[in-house]
């Protein structure tokens, strides 16, 4: 998962001339990961202490001169480069008061960019597409540069790239609507030139970004309908032969950002890892548009990870380094920390799904991976298809648009039967494409028209299994405002990415109504199948021995009978002290307690327990929960373990239902979160000294199985030495 | 290589005595090792812990105390004798009466001129050591009871005794006791039982440790004699203890089989003050611990479980060196078999007596075959006299058996056709009165034997009897080799190149260029007259008789160095033969490997894995070739005691299981232990 972390602000922007532009040519690397080199688009270079948010030095070249591409810092001379109109290369140092004072030379054609890596001499990149390493450039600065581009060929965009071995200068050109990109590389000097191939609906590509990885350059560009393609380069020199020709550069299809009306107009996208890309300029698939985002997406689930609101205008500027995006909006410059974390199928789906379940819906929960961007049906094999191709011949298909006004207009009914018939009649890709844009719409009326609710339509709408949460981001939330516990249920099983936020929330309004209200909804069959089978446990009786998976009560009463004394009043279950206030429970043994929610609660609160999560954001938000709240959760944790620890479970036959790992989990969460207010909190006493001699009595029996282990260990070992008699012919091979 | 058929003896029931004292010289870094059946190893520290001299034993005399007086040494045993030893002959120079009854203890003063002896009868006895021997000096005073352990004040002036239920600190100058420590029985121990004071160690500022029987280690102030701690270390007996030099550690030997390390340490850091703490607690034994050795750098322990355990002391150090690790050692660095490769003969070699045994016979294939024959035991001849067998050996041929204890050498002509006869040799040469090491030519025609005074005596054998040849003497009789190794060399490498020898001239031949580590096993290759030798550190070393040089192969072998791995092994090489079919092939052995070297192919790479049959078995067969090299270890039998390749390319390998020695030991001390 990724994760963006609050931003700051590092400077305000100058108000320019052109308005379109932000005022900031480029933000390079200094010689530090905490110092970057901001490049103004008219005179001025300043470095900034990012940390700090607090520049260090500036340095402005004469009324009259220009910086014409963005400053770069030399790692090897520990100097700063800047060309100024266009052709006079500036040297400077930090102590260098005055740019004017410093080394300049003119070159004999217009440079289009200086490009520098740490470690690396910085290279040229001139207009007319020559190639110079810097230091060989300064040694004979009017040295003649070949022109490598056509006439009306114009750069676009350049960047230099480190592999493992060299440095490769890739730019890209336009010329009569048609875009190449050049690959050059050093020792010995190679240009390749190829050309990007161009659809029929795709304009000018809106920016670019390229990263090595794996002995090969990945290049990224995006086209204003919101698709990212990928090409990937070999590193390595190719076959000489090849190089004179224009190569067609083959790509593949990333993302498709879903933009809204329009195309795009200013926006950039920036690969941050293997999977994860950072998105400037597109709005939020949620959001309405006007409004600008910062989204983390994951490309290989096609997941949105986070996103930040941008406050004013957006210019398609974001840059990347050790771990913070720079981006330009409104009139600052803001650094905005992230975080992607490995991204992988079982981090996407959540650690804590079942196997169980997994095996059997697994593929359904990931609703767009993989069939999506490359446009493959899906397999047609299930029996449901059939039965709506079928039906689909007899009604009269909805268009999605058709549908979305009815959505926007309608009432309930109307919306309900429309929505049912669509579900109806579509083919399966298509719904696929379209349930979700049917929810955000839905989830926008309601918004917007608190007694509009169709709650059969979301509810089938969520049933088709094409949604996760990333698609519709209010449904959950809206569920839970409408109380719809049964579309919540739903979610919260479907869902494989719901952010641990909504989680908590949801989890605060379980835990906060009455059991008496949640008894009228209709929940699931089966996760109430699994509550009834846990509360009507097998009775203890008397000559049942009380002994349960090692656990021994009489002893253990024993043991704590030092300490706890004083109050040896206390029940063993402390929840039915006032209901059965009469009969001492004294011999009762203390895992033998009930149900502290009803049912339903407990059935929906089991949908919590398997939601997908990571523990370091769950914390700060289990924190919201009253004392009242967690104690209960509380209970409610410790009834599960206690039965789990019996042998009810076996007898058990649900599809869904909490590992004792995710209980254990969840325990250890909630003392972890609450530890102060539960010490501090007098009804908590017997529920912690309850769990604590309970965890004691189990952390017993392991050591004496380990003790066990050990002994069966050797008793394995010693027969194998045994096999061998007194005498024995072997044969022997000898290599 | 191909395919060995390997006959897996493991009814050669070997059984080692219990270590029973241990004494350290450290000038020339000798352990003394005295076992309950009498018998005597001199190992050597400073080259790799090799067993560089055995003196056997005799029946009904157990050794219960060992010292060293300088260069000599002394025993003591329950039969009331003292015993110096001939570390030259390999026996016991003379013996003496105490007369005193039972010797329970022995001690040498630091200066090595006087030896304190306690007895049964109460008494100390004072023996000074003269130049030809010991001379009784005094007694000291009287007491009731056996004196059971005694240690000398490093200056010399006191002795303190420990006995039942007391401990007395006498002054030598005087013979009169100065102090009288009462030792009390432990908590809980019956009032019948008195608490036996097993060990007592003095320090030189007048400090007394002493281990008793209730499990205690208490340190006494000797001047006050005042009991200053008390350690209780074990529920049992502590048994042994020993100091190290600069009396900064302490180690005690405990009835669980434990070593427990005490240091003289401040308690407070910077303060001048120092106290005995226990330190560690060291778990080797399965049984009593019947003597420590305390060496600065490592423990040496022994006990009832048979095995000598040099537990070093260099934790600190993360290189893992040879002198770094624990070792153990279980077997004796000799042989105690030998093998007739064509008439399929094994000679076991006990301590009274020998076993003769013909190997089984198979058909069929397989990982394991079928038995077609079963092993038989063919006889078992038993010594005359009290003493232990010394060596024996069985001629190639299977035709001849010698056995010789410490005075006596027999030699017997087997014919065991269909029926088993065996006839003893009568008229020996009166000079072939014993050996220490025997060996026959390799066409069973000569018989070596290594005796007294570094000379070596050939006989001839023949169908009528043995004939007295010559007697081979080296004309420098003082070299650098210590006396035994040489005459492990001089008996085998004459053993085999013999008879140009000897009809030649009656002179040594030639010598093989001195080396620092004691040879572990030599042999003369009889189809090249290559002498090879392995040495105690593990080198390996080629030497051409007939040029008098060290072979190329073996120059090869030295300039390229040896895998890091061959040289980590802790266990000497005890046995060296070659394949009768190809000469190339050397077949060696230790305690956890056998190994051929084939000298044909090339030397193991340094970083190259050197046990790599298991990766030759996983490689396709044209690959093997190119990861092949001249090592080829097979581990598969472990716990050897003898490896040899007969006639028919079929290997005998000797076992002796570990786990069936524990198995044959008495009970060990009772220990809750769980599920038991």
């Amino acid at each position: 998962m990724a994760a963006l972390y609050e931003g700051y602000t590092l400077c305000g922007l100058v108000p320019t001339q052109n308005p379109p532009e932000s005022g900031i040519q480029g933000i390079e690397l200094d010689r530090d990961d905490d110092r970057v080199l901001v490049t103004d688009s008219t005179r001025s270079v300043t470095v900034y202490k990012v940390s700090d948010q607090k520049p260090l030095g500036s340095w402005t070249v004469k009324q009259g001169q220009f910086i014409s591409c963005p400053a770069v810092y030399n790692s090897q001379t520990k100097e700063y480069v800047a060309v100024t109109n266009d052709n006079v290369i500036r040297v400077w140092k930090t102590e260098d008061v005055n740019i004017d004072q410093a080394f300049k030379a003119t070159v004999s054609a217009e440079i289009y960019r200086v490009h520098s890596v740490p470690d690396y001499e910085p290279v040229v990149l001139f207009r007319r597409g020559g190639v110079r390493y810097l230091d060989s450039l300064l040694t004979a600065p009017q040295q003649p540069i070949e022109e490598v581009l056509l006439e009306d060929e114009v750069i676009r965009w350049s960047t230099m790239v480190r592999t493992e071995q060299q440095l490769l200068v890739l730019f890209s050109s336009e010329q009569r609507g048609k875009h190449f990109l050049y690959v050059q590389r050093f020792s010995p000097n190679t240009l390749v030139k190829h050309q990007l191939e161009a659809g029929p609906h795709l304009s000018a590509p809106l920016s670019y970004a390229a990263t090595f990885r794996e002995e090969h350059i990945h290049l990224l560009y995006w086209f204003p309908n919101g698709s990212v393609y990928e090409s990937v380069l070999p590193a390595r020199h190719p076959a000489p032969a090849a190089a004179e020709e224009v190569q067609a550069l083959p790509r593949s299809l990333l993302l498709q950002l879903p933009i809204g009306e329009g195309e795009l107009r200013s926006a950039s996208a920036l690969p941050l890892d293997e999977a994860h890309v950072a998105v400037v300029g597109v709005s939020h698939p949620s959001a309405g548009t006007g409004k600008d985002y910062l989204c983390l997406w994951n490309t290989h689930f096609q997941t949105l990870q986070a996103s930040r609101e941008l406050a004013g205008k957006i210019y398609g500027q974001v840059w990347c380094y050790y771990g913070k995006l720079f981006v330009t909006h409104g009139k600052t410059l803001s650094v905005i920390p992230f975080e992607c974390q490995k991204s992988s199928l079982a981090a996407a789906l959540g650690k804590l799904k079942q196997t169980r379940t997994n095996e059997s819906k697994g593929p359904a929960l990931v609703p767009s991976w993989n069939t999506l961007p490359h446009g493959d049906k899906p397999g047609k094999s299930r029996g449901v298809t059939t039965r709506r191709t079928k039906l689909s011949s007899k009604h009269q298909i909805t268009t999605i648009e058709q549908l979305t006004c009815t959505i926007q207009q309608g009432p309930v009914e109307e919306v309900e039967q429309k929505v049912e018939m669509f579900l109806i009649g579509a083919e399966q890709a298509e719904q696929q494409l379209a349930v979700g844009r049917l929810v955000c719409e839905l989830v926008a009326r309601c918004r917007a028209e608190p007694s509009f609710y169709p709650r059969v339509s979301l509810l089938q709408l969520a049933d088709t299994r094409y949604l996760c949460h990333s698609v519709c981001p209010g449904l959950l939330t809206l569920a839970l405002e409408k109380k719809d516990f049964r579309l919540c249920q739903v979610c919260l099983q479907l869902f494989p990415d719901i952010p641990e936020a909504i989680t908590c929330a949801c989890l605060k309004v379980i835990l906060g109504i009455p059991d008496a209200e949640l008894e009228c909804v209709a929940l699931e069959p089966d996760s109430l199948h699994l509550m009834k089978a846990l509360t009507q446990g097998p009775v203890p009786s008397n000559d049942d021995g009380g002994e349960h998976n090692g656990f021994c009560p009489a002893p253990l009463e024993e043991d704590g009978g030092g300490s706890t004394a004083p109050d040896a009043k206390v029940t063993p279950a402390p929840l039915d002290t006032s209901d059965r206030g009469t009969k001492p429970c004294k011999d009762l043994p203390a895992i033998y307690m009930d149900c502290p929610v009803g049912l339903h609660k407990g059935a929906l609160l089991n949908e919590v327990l398997q939601t997908a999560y990571s523990d370091s954001l769950l914390l700060p938000y289990l924190k919201d929960l009253t004392v009242t709240q967690v104690i209960l959760f509380l209970q409610y944790l410790q009834f599960l373990y206690l039965k789990y620890s019996q042998d009810v479970l076996p007898q058990i036959q649900a599809l869904r239902m909490p590992a004792v790992t995710q209980i254990m989990e969840w325990v250890c969460l909630l003392l972890d979160a609450h530890f102060t207010v539960l010490v501090l909190a007098p009804e908590a006493k017997h529920l912690l000294s309850g769990l604590h001699k309970f965890v004691k009595s189990q952390v017993k029996l392991f050591s004496e199985l380990g003790k066990i282990e050990g002994s069966l260990q050797v008793l394995k070992n010693s027969k194998q030495s045994h096999q061998t008699g007194q005498y024995s012919i072997e044969v022997v091979e000898l290599f | 290589m191909g395919e060995f058929t390997v006959h897996r003896v493991r009814f050669f029931h070997y059984m080692p005595s219990a270590v029973r004292a241990l004494a350290f010289q450290p000038q020339r870094q000798k352990i003394a090792v005295a076992r309950t059946d009498g018998s005597l190893e001199i190992l050597n520290r400073a080259d790799h812990l090799f067993q560089e001299k055995v003196i056997p034993g005799r029946e009904q005399r157990g050794t219960e105390a060992l010292a060293w007086a300088g260069q000599r040494l002394f025993s003591a045993g329950l039969n009331g004798e003292l015993v110096e030893y001939d570390m030259q002959e390999l026996r016991e120079k003379y013996r003496l009466d105490a007369s005193g009854g039972p010797v329970w203890t022995l001690t040498c003063n630091p200066q090595g001129t006087r030896l304190a002896v306690g007895c049964e009868d109460g008494t100390v006895k004072l023996f000074e050591v003269c130049d030809d021997g010991i001379q009784f000096e005094r007694n000291l005073a009287k007491q009731k009871g056996r004196i059971l352990s005694l240690s000398w004040h490093p200056s010399g002036s006191r002795l303190v005794a420990g006995m039942a239920g007391v401990i007395w600190v006498f002054d030598a100058g005087t013979g009169q006791s100065v102090h009288r420590l009462l030792v009390e029985r432990g908590t809980g121990a019956p009032r019948s039982k008195e608490c036996v004071v097993w060990s007592v160690v003095c320090l030189s500022d007048g400090t007394i440790v002493s281990g008793d029987s209730s499990g205690n280690v208490k340190v006494w102030d000797g001047d006050t004699g005042t009991l200053i701690r008390n350690h209780q270390v074990t529920k049992w007996d502590v048994l042994a203890l020993s100091v190290s030099q600069d009396e900064t550690s302490l180690v005690a030997g405990t009835s669980e089989g434990t070593v427990v390390q005490f240091q003289h340490l401040s308690v407070v850091l910077g303060r001048e003050d120092k106290e005995w703490v226990q330190t560690r607690t060291f778990k080797n034994h399965t049984h009593d611990v019947r003597a420590v050795l305390e060496l600065d750098t490592a423990v040496v322990s022994g006990g009832m479980d048979t095995q000598l355990v040099v537990r070093p002391l260099l934790d600190k150090i993360d290189v893992k060196t040879s002198a770094s690790a624990l070792r153990k050692i279980h077997f004796p660095h000799r042989r105690l078999v030998s093998c007739s490769r064509t008439a399929r003969l094994l000679l076991f070699q006990h301590r009274i007596h020998l076993e003769l045994w013909r190997l089984g016979e198979s058909e069929g294939t397989g990982d394991s075959l079928p038995i077609k024959r079963k092993p038989e035991k063919l006889l078992h001849l038993k010594t005359k006299g009290e003493e232990h067998i010394c060596c024996s050996a069985l001629s190639p041929c299977g035709g001849w058996v010698v056995v010789s204890t410490v005075t006596n050498l027999r030699l017997y002509r087997l014919q065991c056709d269909e029926t088993i006869s065996i006839t003893k040799v009568s008229k020996l040469p009166k000079v072939v009165s014993s050996a220490n090491q025997i060996c026959f030519s390799s066409d069973s025609s000569y018989l070596f034997t290594a005796s007294t005074c570094s000379s070596v005596h050939v006989l001839a054998l023949s169908q009528s009897g043995c004939t007295f040849v010559c007697t081979l003497k080296p004309k420098s009789c003082k070299r650098t080799y210590n006396w035994p190794e040489f005459l492990v060399s001089a008996s085998r490498t004459v053993g085999h190149c013999v008879l140009d020898l000897v009809i030649v001239c009656v002179q040594a031949y030639c010598t093989v260029p001195v080396y620092s580590s004691g040879v572990t096993a030599m042999s003369i290759n009889p189809a090249t007259n290559n002498l090879f030798m392995v040495h105690a550190d593990q080198q390996i070393f080629e030497f051409s008789l007939e040029q008098k040089q060290y072979t190329d192969w073996s120059r090869l072998v030295h300039r390229k160095g040896l895998h890091p791995q061959w040289l980590e092994r802790d266990t000497p090489v005890t046995n060296v033969t070659f394949s009768p079919r190809n000469p190339a092939h050397v077949i060696l052995h230790d305690m956890y490997m056998f190994c051929i070297i084939d000298q044909t192919l090339p030397l193991p790479e340094r970083n190259s894995q050197l046990v790599n049959q298991l990766t030759l078995r996983s490689l396709p067969e044209k690959e093997r070739r190119a990861h092949s090299h001249a090592f080829k270890i097979c581990k598969t039998f472990k716990e050897l005691l003898f490896v040899e390749l007969l006639e028919d390319q079929s290997l005998v390998v000797i076992e002796r299981p570990l786990l069936d020695i524990t198995a044959q030991l008495p009970p060990p001390v009772r220990q809750k232990k769980f599920a038991t």
